[in-house]
């Protein structure tokens, strides 16, 4: 039995990216991330991490910092929350294009207006079409193995792209968990150093950050989705590998009592621990309900969660974001999408709750599966929100 | 008949990370976004360089000193105007490009 320590997931997050010698940290501080790059700050001012620590002056110049960081070989490393994630949107979109496997851990919180420092994944959404590769940890143990895990696919010579490692703000970043922290050695040898397809490099000059014209725009954005969806196959690879040397095993899709289920919640993130604990509930009491844990968002795992859903009768997809002006929310639509030709297929209804930190309790859950199973469906299907007063 | 794409390259074939070698803009000519011209007046040119040394784009080369004076490179030319802004004499003149 290995021994668990209890740390805060945020530290936890931070000793990761010291396991993974880390070069290069820009970041600025963003509540409810800032403990993660605060405790990297300790660690590279005390001399347990050899890195060069960038205290920039703005989310923009810490994208920007890692992009020229990575670029230039360097392992990079940056987190940030909400209004800091959508200051990094112009850098956001350039990183994937120009293949700079940089590692973002996300403590998601909720975007203004109105102005609100907790959970919901309306931040992580605005970036959901940028060619990241995107994760999302359930507890503090997975936030730990995730940012491992981020390093290693968006390194594989098969990927070279950037990854968000997301967790739950509050909810799942300021708990203090009993984790398993890995040895320096094992980590490093899970890890080689990153050698890069494509560098700065001043004894083999390139440019980089080029002028893309109508005449090659398209073929750059097209080579870069053909990489992000070909790495999913880099993304099963990593997580057998990391099963063979830490025992953890992870999934794109996770599953919970689904076998014989009629009715599947459909969540991402760490509400999916509450949701296990209703759908035993269910159980004892005879409802036949499951759950299905998305934890790669990008690239979306469309054939491994068919393959589930299409076995049930009902599905409730958890969203927990408005995407305004649309019928459903962005996991909602997915399923929408992936389902429309399967035959025979489940109905399907999405749901949006947990925004802004309103607390998601085993009550939503037993709710939303009774009317998954009741409310027939619609000529056009539109996301409910649970829990609103209107 | 299928329609002909505008394409420089295959998918593909596009450098990993949309990257070049220093010295590809040489293959980008871009004298085709100019609407005016300079027009030289070598009578009064100095060969002063005032043009050389101006021109955003370094598109004025040295004729050297028998022939007295810069030429444009009318393959990048953008026809912005600053070296005939920027001539002490007045000999380049911006001309409207006509085809």
């Amino acid at each position: 039995m290995a021994k668990l320590v209890g740390m805060e997931v945020s530290l936890a997050v931070a000793e990761a990216a010291r396991l993974c010698d880390t070069d290069v940290v820009a970041a600025y501080p963003i509540t409810p991330q800032t403990h993660i790059v605060e405790h990297l700050s300790e660690l590279v001012a005390n001399g347990k991490l050899d890195a060069e620590y960038i205290p920039v002056e703005s989310e923009q110049s810490a994208m920007s910092s890692c992009i020229g960081a990575s670029a230039a070989g360097a392992r990079t490393f940056t987190a940030t929350s909400s209004q800091g994630l959508a200051l990094m949107n112009e850098m956001i979109f350039i990183a994937p294009v120009l293949r700079t496997p940089i590692v973002l851990a996300i403590a998601n919180r909720a975007l203004s207006a109105p102005i609100n420092i907790w959970n919901d994944h309306s931040d992580i959404m605005t970036i959901r079409d940028s060619g990241w590769i995107s994760l999302f940890a359930e507890n503090g143990q997975e936030a730990l193995d995730l940012t491992i895990l981020s390093f290693k696919i968006g390194e594989d010579p098969q990927v070279s792209l950037p990854v968000t490692m997301n967790i739950d703000g509050f909810t799942l970043s300021h708990f203090i968990e009993p984790i398993d922290i890995p040895s320096l050695e094992s980590v490093r040898s899970f890890l080689p150093p990153w050698k890069p397809l494509v560098k700065l490099d001043v004894s083999d000059p390139i440019s980089i950050g080029l002028l893309g014209t109508p005449e090659s725009y398209t073929e750059a954005r097209k080579a870069t989705d053909n990489v992000l969806v070909a790495s999913k196959t880099a993304v099963d690879k990593a997580f057998k590998e990391f099963k063979e040397r830490f025992g953890r095993e992870y999934k794109s899709v996770e599953t919970y009592r689904t076998e014989d289920a009629e009715t599947l919640l459909l969540t991402m993130g760490s509400i999916s621990e509450t949701a296990m604990t209703a759908v035993d509930e269910m159980r004892d009491k005879g409802v036949k309900a499951g759950l299905v844990r998305i934890r790669l968002w990008r690239p979306f795992p469309a054939e491994d969660l068919k393959e589930i859903l299409v076995k049930a009768k009902n599905v409730a997809v958890i969203d927990r974001h408005i995407m305004m002006g649309a019928p459903v929310g962005p996991v909602g639509a997915e399923v929408f999408s992936i389902l429309y030709n399967a035959n025979p297929r489940p109905k399907v209804k999405n749901f949006v709750l947990g925004l802004g930190g309103r607390d998601v309790t085993r009550d939503d859950f037993h709710l939303i599966v009774e009317k998954a199973k009741s409310a027939p469906a619609q000529d056009i299907e539109r996301y409910e929100l649970v829990g609103v007063w209107e | 008949m299928p329609r002909e794409i505008d394409a420089i390259q295959k998918v593909g074939d596009l450098p990993i990370g949309f990257t070049a070698k220093p010295g590809s803009t040489l293959e980008f000519k871009t004298g085709d976004w100019r609407t005016l011209r300079p027009k030289l007046h070598r009578d009064k040119c100095t060969y002063c360089s005032f043009c050389y040394v101006f021109c955003p784009d370094g598109v004025y080369q040295d004729m050297g000193p028998q022939e007295k004076y810069y030429k444009p490179d009318l393959n990048y030319c953008k026809g912005c105007g600053v070296c005939a802004h920027q001539c002490p004499k007045q000999c380049i003149e911006m001309v409207l490009e006509e085809v």
